[in-house]
Formats: structure tokens, C-alpha cells, sequence
């Protein structure tokens, strides 16, 4: 019997929206997108031009400082484009489909007997090592080097997630098959699933260890799970990877070809139809929005509602993402006795008890936009942070030794156990608007720029 | 709503940079984000936010004041009618209640005039000069000033005391969020040292002088707080006939009877009479979790233990009181919720702010007792403790600090046996 741990800090953002557990296969998009921004720390080198053929699982550009690591397209075509930004920054890749379903082949391998290298191989040459994150510093993997353990959470606790039992419908087989070549990769400490406490999804998986979870958001962040099962130290390193991803490694081992799916969670209040919808990694939005047509007001958010991405109606699946969220956009201002900050505010959902909605029933769910509800303030409010963050570390305090440029402070207050989707609540609840996220971005590269 | 939104909108080009009244940007800026909660959206970060923002908090805060200012303006009608013998102590309370809250508006409105007038003047011009927006601290600060007040406190006084607080306690640091001293504390004890004579005796009932000197003060009044009439005790025998007149004002009945502290029925500051006002401001920011419920409970188990240690010595008459007595009088419960509570100045940190109220709450009542030159023990006790509240988070994060690093050595040592 696994152990089982209770965390009662967090909060569940009670979002209206919430995908039906039911699943369809969204339409096959035209053009597919592999955005390096996506992947924190790569500092992208192209391998492609405009009008080149590529198929499922060709390279299209690898990290500078890892040439190994490979990113591929998700799908057979030509690379239509290479968007830029500035100081000629590659901000995407473009392929446009030819729905011919052609696939780069790779050996396939049993992980039981195959060695790291050629498991690690494989995954590189795949591109499926670019789902691999490392800890500390909450950035790509690299290859070279031997993680402690690896960690995967069993279930999304995000506001409007997927759920896993739907994302891993009839790929357990795939996933085990994973699980061992993660196996081989992992240091001493093995593999680690963080499960949701009675959830049975993972009970035959063999080759790792099982832990369970119960609690709020942000419960299902793998970084909640390592604090709580096996803290990171200074000087340990660690790999994470989604469980989706896990599968599509036992796919890539056992059929030879990248297929890197995704059964994304498709909602929002905005969103027509909530659903959870199988598609690819890097597909159009527009294939997974069930024909949502206001664009001008709605923001399109790949990713969850307080970590994914702004991605615009044209917009492209992130990598690393696994929803797609619909919202109304919040630029219109907001008058202070009907829905200002005098307003009695019954449609308001907040975490603090200002507002009447916390006496409300749990069930209650709400249409939150984008609007920041108030304008960015020096910190004032104390005990806000805390009961939202399931870490034993101070949260303000850490993000104030950032602001301060303090290496040695963050180094103490333990920055290097976390990411800033960690942080991803307490900017929700922060009274004086705080960017806290990017706040622990730039810690995390300031950190790592200092120790080269 | 969207006409007057037109409006402003229609105006703001005379605000913005090149237009004629550029100087006054703030002054726009300010009206406006007070009127409407901008259209900004969130960046490269959450996409959705809590619906709190700071305007909201210190808003509430007003309100949870809003209890002990109508009381004390009543109040302070109350105590001059007492005085001046128009009214009996068994009179209903809503005997004359125009007369009284008459009184009293005519006094606490100019105070509470001067605070904000001044407060948000020089506001306003360090944030024309910074180029900031307005923060919202000083709407709190500026009607925690008054109601600290003793009634009769000479206006131009309150204006240099918010001014020095303003600047030299909050702007020098940075503006609101980055001050040391509670703000509103700072004010109050500018006045204590540099005024001395004016702020302490027998000025805390209105007109009392003028009373006395036209023959109409009734026999006992002597504008004096209870805290005063206390101190007056100290040193003394404890069967001297003057110490067991004071200590009979205490008894059920007197003057100072615990029902009449608890209620607020008795001279002293604006706001800090009614421990019932206060509790009802208290409940309101435990219920909205505005206000710490840990520095509360704590500094109020502080207060009651002291008192309960000075019952066990009992050495004078004043540390006989029993505790329960004690903390209902003086500014003890106004500082417990609304100055101990100040997060700026508190301790951060949710371990140092257990001992950061208990330590207050026990300061308070020992410096009352021990210096009954300082009466107001409270505000020293605070503003010690708000010196002291770094220090008390440094020791509660080093602790954290310490456990992590034990936790790596002992995993450093693992890898390297292994």
C-alpha cells in the first residue's frame, strides 16, 4: 500500500467551464506550430528552411547548448514558415499538414532490456526528450545529466484540467511500457507517480513508486508531489515529465514513431462545447474551440488559466500545454458600485473573504474575465500567499529576495524546489497584483546565469 | 455609468503628457481608478485574478472603523454633557443623543478634515513627484489619526503631527507598503513628545477648562482618563484616602466600572473608548480575514496575562485591577485591531505574528503599569514591537532556513557514502 498525503494548503479556482468527461477527436488541423519559447532554457538552432518536406518526428531545430536534443514536427508536410520576433528571435515554426500521416521510423526498443544510452537515444533523435523538465531551475533536461528521480503527476488539479482517467484511456499498456524506460534513466531514487488518494488508474503500474494525493490545487503539480515525497536538495538534480508524454515514449518504444498526442481539456466559459478532445501537439486553436467565433473578446489560453499562455484566436497548442481555455477578455473598465471595488460583488469569486461569494456553495461556479480587478500595488497585505502554497518555504520572503537581486537569500529560502507555476496561485490571490510568476522566472534565470 | 465614463474620458487630454494640466495627472489618475476599476488585463502570467484588490481592503478596513467613530462622536457629546452636569450617569443613552452627537460631529469633523486633507495633500505630491499612482494606505491612516485623538487637540497640531507621520514614516521609505512605524502611531506619538503638556492631564473631555473655570464642572470630572487617575496611584500606600477614591471610580457603579470601559462610557481618545465599537470592527476584519484574527487573540492573551502577573504581585493599588479590567480601557483594544494589525508594520510571517501580538499585548499593560508617565503604554508597546517585527520574522525564516540546510547536508552526506 502506498502512502498517502494530505495537503490542505491550495485552492480550487471554481471556474465555470469545466470539460465533460466525454472525448472526440478534434478536426485535423492545417498547419501546426513548435513554438522554443515553449521550452524554457532552449536557445533554438534551426535545421529546417521554408519548403522543406518533413515527416513525423523530423528535426526542425535543436538546443544550442544541447545539440542532441532534438525538436520534431508532430506531423507529415512542409515547413511553411519560421515566425520571428525581435532581435530575430524564432518564436514558432510552422508546418503545414498534408495529412498524409508519413512518419520518420525509429528502432523500437523493450525498455526492460534496452540500455540508457539507446533509451536516451531514442528519445532524443524522437524529440520526445523535449517533454523531459529538470529541476532545479524549472527548465529543459539535459541529457548528460543522471537525474536522482524522475517525477510524474497522476492527475491535474488545475482550474478547468483534463482528467487523467480520460487523457490515458486505453493507453495504460503504452504508459507502462514508458514507466520502465524511464526506469532506466532514473537515479537511485526510481520513478515516482504522485496519484489522486482512491484513484485506481495506476494501481498495476509497476516500476515506480506510488504515491498518493489529496488535496486543493496545486496538489497536482509534480513540484507539490516532490516537496512533499522527496524534497529536492542543492545540488540534486531531477527530471519531470507529463504522464501524457509518458505513454507517447511507450509508443515511440514499442511501434517506432513519434506520435506525440494530446487529449487536451478543451473549456472555459466562453468555450461551446467542453470537452475533452484528442489532437497534437502544436495543432491550430482554432481546431479546438468547436467553432467559437467572437474573437474579439475572448482570449484563447493554451494552457490553464494561471500558468498556460495568451495565444490569440490564431494561436497554436504550446508543447508542453494540455488545455485550451476560453475567457472573456476584461478591458473594459469596470464602475465601482456595480462591479467596481464598492460593488456588493455577488459574481465575484475571490480567495480572500471580501467579497460575500465564499459564503456561497462549493459547487458555485463563476465566469471570471481577464481584467486584473485592480491596479499593481508594493506588497501590503500580509498571510495572503501562505495558505495558497503548499510549500515549507515563505513565499514572500522568497520573492522579495528576488526583487532584491539577493542570490544567496533565494539560494537559502529554497528557490530550487520551485517552478513558477508553483507560485501560479499566489498571484491569483495577491491583493497588490504581483506578477509573482515572472517574479520566480527571472530568480530561477538569475540563479542559473549565476552559477553557469 | 458609461456617460460618466465619457466624461472622463473626454477630459483626460488636458491630463495626459502636453496637455495643460499635466501637473495634475495624479490627481486624474487617482479620480478615475476610484471611480472605475480600470480595463487593464492580465500579462504574461495568471489570466484570471481575485476579485480583492487593495481599495476594497482598506475600504473594509474604514468600515470595521466606522463603529467607534460614531461612538465616539456620541460619546464625546456624552462626556461633556457628564461634565458640565446636564446629564446624570443614570441617564438613558439616547437622552439628548442630537445634543451629544451634535457635539461631538463639530469637533471630530474638523479633525477628521485635517487628517485627510493634509494626509492625501502631501500624498498626492510625492506621487506627482515619484510618478506613481496614489496608494490607498492613507485613506486608513488618515481616520485612524483623528479617532486617536484627545478631542480638544489643537487643529494646526494634527496637521503638522500627519504631516511629520506621512513623511518622515512612510514617504522616506518609499511610499505605503514600505513603512517601518504604523503610520497613524508615529502621528500620535509626535504629538506625545513634542507637545507634551497638550497632549497629556486633563484635556480628554471637551471644553474641560473652560468648564472649570466658569464653575460648571461637576465634582469629579477632571478631564483626566482613567488611565490617568490610575497613574496618579502609583507610589502611593494603598490605604491612602486618594488611592482608594480613584480605586472606588473602578468599582461597579463608578465612573471607570468595568461595564462603563467596556461600553466606551468614559473620556478618553475619539475611537479608543468603546471596546464594544471595537469588537464589532474587530468581528468584521476576522470576517473578512482582513485583519489578523493571530495578532489579535495573541496580543490580547498578552495584555491579560501581564495584568494577571501584576495581580500576583499586586505590589500598588493599580496592579490589583483585575485583567479583564485592564485591557477594556485605555487605547488597548483600538491598538489590539486596528494598529497591531497594521500588515506593513506587523511581523510577515504567520509564526511571528503570535509573538509579535503576545509581546505587544504584554508590553502594553507593563509600560502602563511600570511608567505612569507614559499612560498610554500601548502606543510605545506597538511601535517597539513594530522596531522589533523584523528582527521576530529574521529568527522564524532562519529557522526555515536551517531546517533546509540540515536537510542537505544530510542528503549530501547519503550520496557521498553511497
Amino acid at each position: 500500500m502506498s502512502r498517502t498525503i494530505r495537503i490542505r494548503k491550495g485552492a480550487n479556482i471554481r471556474l465555470k467551464g469545466r470539460p465533460s468527461s466525454s472525448i472526440v477527436d478534434a478536426p485535423k488541423a492545417a498547419v501546426y506550430a513548435v513554438q522554443p519559447p515553449d521550452f524554457t532554457g532552449v536557445i533554438p538552432k534551426l535545421r529546417v528552411k521554408e519548403g522543406d518536406a518533413v515527416k513525423a518526428g523530423s528535426p526542425l531545430f535543436f538546443s544550442k547548448d544541447n545539440p542532441s536534443v532534438l525538436f520534431t514536427s508532430p506531423t507529415s508536410g512542409v515547413v511553411k514558415s519560421v515566425v520571428r520576433g525581435e532581435k530575430r528571435k524564432i518564436l514558432a515554426v510552422l508546418i503545414e499538414a498534408n495529412q498524409r500521416g508519413e512518419a520518420e521510423s525509429f528502432a523500437t526498443l523493450d525498455p526492460k532490456t534496452a540500455d540508457r544510452t539507446a533509451i536516451l537515444g531514442a528519445m532524443l533523435n524522437s524529440g520526445l526528450f523535449a517533454f523531459v523538465q529538470q529541476r532545479p531551475f524549472a527548465i529543459a533536461a539535459d541529457p548528460a545529466d543522471h537525474p536522482r528521480s524522475i517525477h510524474i503527476s497522476g492527475f491535474n488539479s488545475a482550474p478547468l484540467a483534463p482528467e487523467m482517467s480520460v487523457v490515458l484511456e486505453g493507453r495504460m499498456a503504452d504508459f507502462q511500457t514508458g514507466i520502465y524506460a524511464l526506469g532506466q534513466l532514473a537515479g537511485k531514487q526510481g520513478v515516482h507517480i504522485g496519484v489522486r488518494s482512491g484513484d485506481r488508474l495506476f494501481a498495476d503500474i509497476k516500476g515506480a513508486e506510488l504515491t498518493q494525493f489529496e488535496g486543493p490545487h496545486p496538489t497536482g503539480n509534480v513540484g507539490v508531489q516532490i516537496h512533499h515525497a522527496a524534497p529536492l536538495n542543492k545540488g540534486e538534480t531531477l527530471w519531470t515529465m507529463h504522464a501524457e508524454d509518458v505513454a507517447n515514449l511507450g509508443v515511440l518504444l514499442s511501434q517506432g514513431s513519434y506520435q506525440p498526442t494530446r487529449v487536451v481539456g478543451a473549456g472555459g466559459s466562453e468555450h461551446p462545447k467542453p470537452q475533452h478532445m484528442r489532437t497534437l501537439v502544436g495543432s491550430a486553436l482554432s481546431t479546438l474551440v468547436a467553432g467559437h467565433s467572437d474573437t474579439e473578446n475572448t482570449r484563447y489560453i493554451s494552457g490553464d488559466p494561471l500558468t498556460g499562455t495568451d495565444a490569440g484566436a490564431a494561436g497554436y497548442l504550446g508543447s508542453l500545454h494540455h488545455q485550451v481555455c476560453l475567457l472573456p477578455e476584461g478591458n473594459q473598465p469596470k464602475f465601482l458600485l456595480t462591479d467596481g471595488w464598492l460593488s456588493p460583488g455577488l459574481n465575484k469569486f475571490s480567495l480572500s473573504r471580501s467579497y460575500p461569494t465564499w459564503l456561497m456553495p462549493k459547487s458555485k461556479e463563476f465566469t471570471m474575465d481577464t481584467n486584473s480587478n485592480g491596479e499593481e500595488r508594493a506588497f501590503v497585505v500580509t498571510g495572503q500567499y501562505e495558505p495558497v502554497f503548499p510549500f515549507d518555504i515563505y513565499p514572500v520572503q522568497l520573492i522579495k529576495s528576488i526583487m532584491a537581486n539577493d542570490i544567496d537569500g533565494m539560494e537559502k529560502l529554497g528557490i530550487y524546489e520551485v517552478a513558477p507555476e508553483d507560485f501560479a496561485l499566489c498571484e491569483y490571490a495577491c491583493t497588490s497584483k504581483i506578477a509573482v510568476q515572472k517574479v520566480v522566472r527571472d530568480g530561477l534565470d538569475m540563479l542559473k546565469k549565476e552559477l553557469g | 455609468m458609461k456617460a460618466l465614463h465619457n466624461i472622463l474620458d473626454s477630459i483626460r487630454p488636458h491630463f495626459e503628457e502636453g496637455g495643460k494640466l499635466s501637473k495634475f495627472w495624479v490627481v486624474y489618475d487617482s479620480l478615475e481608478t476610484f471611480a472605475f476599476t480600470p480595463g487593464h488585463t492580465n500579462k504574461n502570467g495568471v489570466h484570471v485574478r481575485d476579485g480583492v484588490d487593495l481599495k476594497r481592503t482598506m475600504f473594509l478596513v474604514i468600515l470595521a472603523l466606522v463603529p467607534a467613530l460614531l461612538f465616539g462622536t456620541w460619546n464625546q457629546g456624552h462626556q461633556y454633557l457628564l461634565s458640565i452636569g446636564d446629564i446624570s450617569l443614570a441617564d438613558p443613552w439616547n437622552h439628548m443623543i442630537w445634543d451629544k452627537l451634535l457635539i461631538g460631529a463639530w469637533k471630530v469633523l474638523p479633525l477628521v478634515v485635517v487628517s485627510y486633507g493634509v494626509g492625501l495633500g502631501i500624498e498626492f505630491l510625492f506621487a506627482g513627484m515619484r510618478n506613481h499612482s496614489i496608494n490607498e494606505g492613507f485613506l486608513v491612516s488618515g481616520m485612524l489619526i483623528p479617532l486617536i485623538m484627545p478631542i480638544d487637540v489643537p487643529l494646526w497640531m494634527v496637521a503638522v503631527a500627519v504631516a511629520f507621520a506621512v513623511i518622515i514614516a512612510k514617504e522616506v521609505f518609499g511610499g505605503t507598503g514600505m513603512n517601518i512605524l504604523n503610520v497613524a502611531l508615529t502621528a500620535r506619538a509626535f504629538l506625545f513628545f513634542a507637545y507634551p503638556k497638550q497632549l497629556s492631564g486633563e484635556i480628554w473631555i471637551h471644553e474641560v477648562a473652560t468648564s472649570k473655570a466658569d464653575g460648571l464642572l461637576v465634582d469629579g470630572y477632571t478631564g483626566a482618563t482613567a488611565l490617568g487617575h490610575l497613574a496618579s496611584t502609583v507610589g502611593k500606600p494603598m490605604m491612602d484616602a486618594d488611592v482608594t477614591t480613584v480605586m472606588g471610580m473602578f468599582q461597579p457603579g463608578g465612573m471607570f466600572s468595568f461595564s462603563n470601559a467596556f461600553l466606551g462610557l468614559i473620556p478618553g481618545s475619539i475611537g479608543e473608548t468603546s471596546a464594544l465599537a471595537i469588537l464589532i470592527g474587530a468581528a468584521l476584519l476576522i470576517w473578512t480575514g482582513i485583519g489578523s484574527w493571530k495578532v489579535m487573540s495573541s496580543f490580547l492573551a498578552g495584555g491579560l496575562v501581564m495584568a494577571f502577573l501584576f495581580n500576583l504581585m499586586g505590589m500598588n493599588a493599580y496592579m490589583t485591577l483585575p485583567p479583564i479590567h485592564q485591557v477594556v480601557m485605555g487605547g488597548f483594544m483600538f491598538g489590539m485591531v486596528f494598529m497591531a494589525t497594521d500588515p506593513v508594520s506587523a511581523s510577515q510571517t504567520e509564526r511571528g505574528k503570535w509573538i509579535y501580538g503576545f509581546l505587544g499585548g504584554f508590553l502594553s499593560i507593563m509600560i502602563r503599569v511600570f511608567n505612569p508617565a507614559y499612560p498610554e503604554g500601548v502606543m510605545m508597546a506597538i511601535l517597539f514591537m513594530n522596531v522589533m517585527a523584523p528582527l521576530i520574522d529574521h529568527y522564524v525564516i532562519q529557522g526555515n532556513v536551517s531546517k533546509r540546510e540540515k536537510r542537505a547536508t544530510l542528503a549530501a552526506e547519503l550520496r557521498a557514502t553511497a
